[in-house]
C-alpha cells in the first residue's frame, strides 16, 4: 500500500513537473502555431537563475524563485519580440530548425557560464520538511509541487476562459488582422503571451530540479518529455497537457519502481497508444 | 440508349443542421454535356466532392459504369475512370507542368510504382505529355512550374492533367475561372479532342460558355436542383431566373 | 522543395559529379591518409542522411525516429558476427532488412498520420526501440554495448588495417553505390510520385495515387538503406551501442540534412561532412563549442534563407558574365 501511495505521490508531483513546462510550449504550438522547440532552455534558464540567485548569491529561496521566473518571462518576451516573430510565417521545418538551431546556442552558452557541473538548487529548511497531512506525510517539497501545479491549472482556464487577456489572444491568434483591427495590441498580446509560457517553463525548471537535474544538455534531453505531453495533451489544450502529464508522469514513475530494466519503454508505449486513439490530443480540443 | 456512366441516387449531405446536398439524383450518359450553374454557396463543389469521394455522404449512393463505388476511396474512382479538375487550382508548385502530366499518365498507365527505369526512357509518356499540352496550346511552358505561371495557365495545367488520366467521366468545376476571356475558347477546343462518348459535368458561372457548351443544364440552389432541361428550357425558367439570373435575365 | 528538370541531362554531366566524388575519395587516400577512419565513420553516416533525405526531402515526412532503422540495422549486424558469421557483405544484408522490416511494420501504424502526431509518433518508436535494447542486455550488450565481434576480410580480400585503409575504401565504396542506387531510384516514376506526394496530396489522390502505398514503400526502402549504414558502421567500429537508437542521432542527421540541403542526395552528403567536421574539429578545443557553431549555422540559414544566397550569387555570375562578354552573347 505506500508503495502505491510513494507512485502516486511521486508520479503526481512528476507530472506536475511536466505539466508547468508545457503549458507555454501547449499554448505556443496549438494556438499561436509556432514550433519552438527551444521550450525547454526556458525551464532550463529558470532553474540555473535560481541557483545562482539562491545558491551563489545567497537570496533566500522565496525571492530567488521569483526573481528567476520573472527573469525567464522578460527573457522570453524579448525573444519573442526580437526574433521569433519573423519566423511565424515560415515553414514548419524551419522553424524546428532554428528553434534546434537556438536550442544549440543556449546549450553552449550554459556551458560557457556555468561549465559542464549539474547546478543544484539549495531548498530551505521549511522545504525539507515532512507535511503531516493525516493519512500520510509528504515531504513539504512535494506539497509545493503539487500546489503550484494546481495553481497554473486554475489560473490558466481562468485567465483564458475568463479574463479579456484571454479573449484578446484567442482574437488574435484566429484572426490577427482583424483583431489588430479592433484595436487589440497583438504584438504585446503575442509577447506577453510568450513571455508567461517562458515563466512558467522556468517555473517548472526550478521546482523539478530534483527529478531533472540541471546541466548543459537539460534543454536536448528533456525536449521528448515536454513535446510528448504536449502532443498528448493536444495542441492548445492546457487541460488536456495537465492530464497527459499526469497520466504520463505517474506511468513512468511506476515503471521506475516496479520495472526499472525496462527504462522509459511504458512511458513511450502509453504515449503511442494514447495519441494513436487519440490524434487530436486526448481532450479533443477546440477545432476537430 | 447510350451507356450510363455516372448515376447518384439520393444522395445527401448534413453536417447537423445544415444540410448542404438534398436528396440529389444526377445521371450522366456518354456523351452527355452537362453544365451544372446555381448561385455561391449552392452546393455544387459540395456535389463533386461526394460524388469523387472526398467527402462521405450523410445518405445515397453513386454509380460508376452500373458498379455502386460508394464505399471505395477517391483513387479508386480515378482508376475506374471519374476524374475532377478544382475550383482552386491544386498543382505540384515547384514541378515542372510537362512532369506533372506524365506523372498523371504514369497513374494511369499504372507505370508509378516502377523504380528501376528513369523517367526519362519513358519516351512515349513524354511524346503524350507534350501533345496534350500542345493541344491547348501551352507547349511552351512545359517546362515551367506552376508557381511561374499566370493562374489561367495554371487553370489551363488542371485540364490537362484531366485530358492525361483519359477520364470516361469528366467533372470540371469553374474550369473558365480565372482564364482570360476569349482564351475560354481554348478549353473548349481541348475538350473537343477528347472521345465523343466521354461524360462532362460543368460547373461554371460564364453563362456564355457554359450554354454554348451544354446539351442539358442543372441548376443548383440551397443543395437542392431546382430545374432541369435544355439550355433554352432553363434560360426562360421563372424560378431559374428569379432565384439567379435576376429579373433582368 | 526537389526542382526536377525535364529532361535527363547529357551523360557527361551526369557521372560528373560522381568522378568529382571519386577524386575527392583518392586525394583524402593518398594526401589524407590519417584522415581515413574519420572519412570511414562519416562514409557510413552519409548513407544515413541520404536515407533521410528520402523520406524528409523527397517524401515530406518529417521524421525524428530514423535512428530506430540504423540502430536495429547495426545490431543486426552485430549479432550476426557474433552468433554466425563475420561475412561482411552478409552483415550489410542482415542489417538492409532488419531496417526494412522495421521501416515496414511502423510505417503500416505510422503513415496512418499526419504532420505533429506523425512525427511523436516516431520519436515514439525509436525510444521504445532504444529502451528495449536496453532491457535485452544479454543480446545487445546494454550500456555497455554489443562487441567482441569480428569482420571477416571484405570479398576475401583484406581485412580491416590500423589505419583505416580498408575500412575507407570498404565505407566510400557501400556509400557510392548506396548513393547511386538511391539517386537512380529517385529518377524513377516511382520518385516522381513521392515528390508529388510532399508538394500537393490533394492533387496527387485527385489522380488517382495511392498515397499511403507509395508512401510506405519509400518509408521501407529508405529503412533498408538506414540499416545498411548502421550495420556498416558497426562492422567498423567494431562495436554497437545504444546511442545507435537515440533521438540525438536522429535530430543529428536532420540538422546535416538540411546543412547541405534537402532534396538531391548530394546535399545531404555535403551536411554530412560539414557538420562531423566541424563537429570533429570544434570538439577538440572543448566539447561544448561545436554546438555554438551548428546552433549559429542554423540561426543564420533559417533567417537568411537559401534563395538570398542563391539570389546573390547568381547575381554576381550574371555581372561577371556580362563583363566578360561585353558583345551582348546569349547565355
Amino acid at each position: 500500500m505506500t508503495l502505491l501511495a510513494n507512485i502516486l505521490i511521486d508520479g503526481i508531483a512528476y507530472g506536475m513537473v511536466l505539466f508547468i513546462i508545457s503549458v507555454g510550449l501547449s499554448i505556443t504550438l496549438g494556438l499561436m502555431r509556432f514550433v519552438n522547440l527551444a521550450h525547454g532552455a526556458f525551464a532550463m534558464t529558470g532553474g540555473y537563475l535560481a541557483a545562482w540567485l539562491v545558491g551563489a548569491q545567497g537570496w533566500p529561496f522565496g525571492w530567488g524563485l521569483l526573481a528567476a521566473v520573472v527573469l525567464t518571462g522578460l527573457l522570453g518576451a524579448v525573444l519573442e519580440a526580437l526574433v521569433l516573430r519573423r519566423l511565424y510565417r515560415r515553414s514548419e521545418l524551419e522553424q524546428v530548425l532554428f528553434t534546434i538551431g537556438l536550442t544549440f546556442l543556449f546549450v553552449a552558452t550554459a556551458n560557457l557560464l556555468a561549465g559542464p557541473e549539474v547546478q543544484l538548487i539549495p531548498l530551505p529548511a521549511w522545504l525539507k520538511t515532512p507535511v503531516d497531512l493525516g493519512i500520510r506525510t509528504l515531504p513539504a517539497q512535494r506539497l509545493l509541487v503539487i500546489a503550484a501545479g494546481l495553481a497554473v491549472l486554475a489560473l490558466s482556464a481562468l485567465v483564458l476562459g475568463r479574463s479579456r487577456f484571454g479573449i484578446w489572444l484567442r482574437a488574435t491568434v484566429d484572426n490577427t488582422g482583424a483583431a489588430a483591427a479592433l484595436g487589440i495590441p497583438v504584438k504585446w498580446v503575442y509577447a506577453a503571451t510568450f513571455g508567461v509560457g517562458a515563466a512558467l517553463a522556468g517555473l517548472g525548471g526550478i521546482l523539478g530540479a530534483e527529478l531533472m537535474p540541471l546541466e548543459p544538455y537539460y534543454p536536448i534531453k528533456y525536449l521528448v518529455l515536454v513535446l510528448v505531453v504536449v502532443a498528448v495533451g493536444g495542441m492548445g489544450s492546457i487541460t488536456g497537457s495537465a492530464v497527459a502529464a499526469l497520466a504520463l508522469g505517474t506511468i513512468e514513475t511506476a515503471s521506475k519502481y516496479l520495472a526499472s530494466d525496462w527504462g522509459s519503454l511504458f512511458f513511450f508505449l502509453s504515449m503511442a497508444l494514447f495519441l494513436a486513439w487519440r490524434p487530436q490530443g486526448l481532450l479533443v480540443a477546440r477545432r476537430a | 440508349m447510350s451507356e450510363l456512366l455516372l448515376e447518384t441516387r439520393q444522395l445527401r449531405k448534413s453536417f447537423g443542421g445544415l444540410h448542404v446536398t438534398r436528396d440529389i439524383n444526377l445521371v450522366l450518359r456518354a456523351g452527355d454535356k452537362v453544365g451544372l450553374i446555381g448561385p455561391n454557396g449552392a452546393g455544387k463543389t459540395t456535389l463533386i466532392n461526394l460524388i469523387t469521394g472526398v467527402l462521405a455522404p450523410s445518405a445515397g449512393a453513386v454509380h460508376l459504369g452500373g458498379e455502386d463505388v460508394s464505399a471505395l476511396s477517391q483513387a479508386q474512382r480515378v482508376k475506374r475512370g471519374l476524374v475532377r479538375t478544382f475550383q482552386i487550382t491544386q498543382l505540384a508548385p515547384t514541378l515542372p507542368v510537362r512532369l506533372q502530366v506524365e506523372m498523371a499518365i504514369h497513374e494511369r498507365q499504372g507505370t508509378v510504382g516502377g523504380f528501376w527505369k528513369p523517367r526519362s526512357s519513358y519516351s512515349a509518356v513524354q511524346d503524350e505529355s507534350q501533345a496534350i499540352l500542345q493541344s491547348l496550346r501551352m507547349a511552351g511552358l512545359a517546362a515551367r512550374a506552376p508557381v511561374e505561371l499566370a493562374y489561367g495557365e495554371q487553370r489551363l495545367v488542371e485540364i490537362a492533367l484531366a485530358m492525361a488520366l483519359r477520364p470516361r467521366v469528366l467533372l470540371l468545376d469553374e474550369p473558365m475561372a480565372g482564364v482570360p476571356s476569349g482564351e475560354g475558347q481554348v478549353v473548349l477546343d481541348a475538350l473537343a479532342t477528347l472521345p465523343a462518348d466521354l461524360a462532362i459535368l460543368m460547373i461554371e458561372h460564364d453563362m456564355d460558355l457554359v450554354f454554348n457548351f451544354a446539351d442539358r443544364m442543372m441548376v443548383l440552389a440551397e443543395g437542392a436542383v431546382l430545374a432541369e432541361g435544355s439550355p433554352a428550357e432553363i434560360r426562360r425558367h421563372p424560378a431559374v431566373r428569379a432565384a439567379y439570373l435576376g429579373e433582368e435575365g | 522543395m526537389t526542382s526536377l528538370s525535364l529532361h535527363a541531362p547529357p551523360l557527361w554531366r551526369q557521372v560528373l559529379p560522381y568522378a568529382a566524388l571519386l577524386g575527392l575519395a583518392l586525394l583524402i587516400y593518398f594526401v589524407f591518409p590519417d584522415q581515413l577512419p574519420m572519412a570511414a565513420r562519416i562514409a557510413a553516416l552519409a548513407i544515413f542522411v541520404m536515407s533521410l533525405d528520402l523520406v524528409v526531402g523527397y517524401g515530406g515526412l518529417a521524421t525524428l525516429g530514423h535512428s530506430a532503422m540504423y540502430g536495429v540495422g547495426a545490431y543486426a549486424a552485430g549479432l550476426l558476427a557474433t552468433h554466425l558469421t563475420g561475412n561482411p557483405l552478409l552483415g550489410l544484408l542482415a542489417g538492409a532488412c532488419a531496417g526494412a522490416v522495421l521501416a515496414l511494420l511502423s510505417g503500416l501504424f505510422l503513415l496512418r498520420y499526419e504532420g505533429l502526431t506523425f512525427l511523436m509518433l516516431t520519436i515514439a518508436i525509436s525510444q521504445i526501440a532504444q529502451n528495449l535494447a536496453s532491457k535485452l542486455r544479454q543480446w545487445t550488450g546494454g550500456d555497455d554495448g554489443l562487441s567482441g565481434f569480428t569482420i571477416q576480410k571484405i570479398l576475401g580480400l583484406a581485412s580491416f588495417d590500423l589505419q583505416g585503409r580498408v575500412a575507407f575504401v570498404y565505407c566510400f565504396a557501400v556509400m557510392f553505390i548506396c548513393l547511386w542506387l538511391m539517386r537512380r531510384l529517385m529518377a524513377s516514376p516511382f520518385g516522381l510520385a513521392c515528390v508529388g506526394i510532399h508538394q500537393n496530396r490533394q492533387r496527387m489522390a485527385a489522380l488517382g495515387t495511392r498515397i499511403r502505398w507509395q508512401l510506405l514503400k519509400l518509408y521501407t526502402i529508405a529503412g533498408a538503406f538506414a540499416g545498411i549504414s548502421g550495420a556498416l558502421a558497426a562492422q567498423v567500429a567494431q562495436i554497437v551501442g545504444l546511442d545507435s537508437l537515440g533521438f540525438e542521432l536522429s535530430a543529428e542527421a536532420l540538422v546535416m540534412l538540411v546543412l547541405g540541403g534537402a532534396g538531391n542526395l548530394w546535399g545531404a552528403l555535403v551536411g554530412t561532412v560539414v557538420f562531423a567536421s566541424i563537429h570533429h574539429w570544434a570538439s577538440t578545443l572543448n566539447p561544448y563549442h561545436w554546438l555554438f557553431i551548428i546552433g549559429g549555422m542554423l540561426v543564420t540559414m533559417v533567417l537568411v534563407p537559401r534563395e538570398r544566397w542563391g539570389q546573390a550569387l547568381s547575381r554576381r555570375l550574371q555581372l561577371f558574365r556580362r563583363a566578360a562578354a561585353p558583345s551582348g552573347a546569349s547565355s
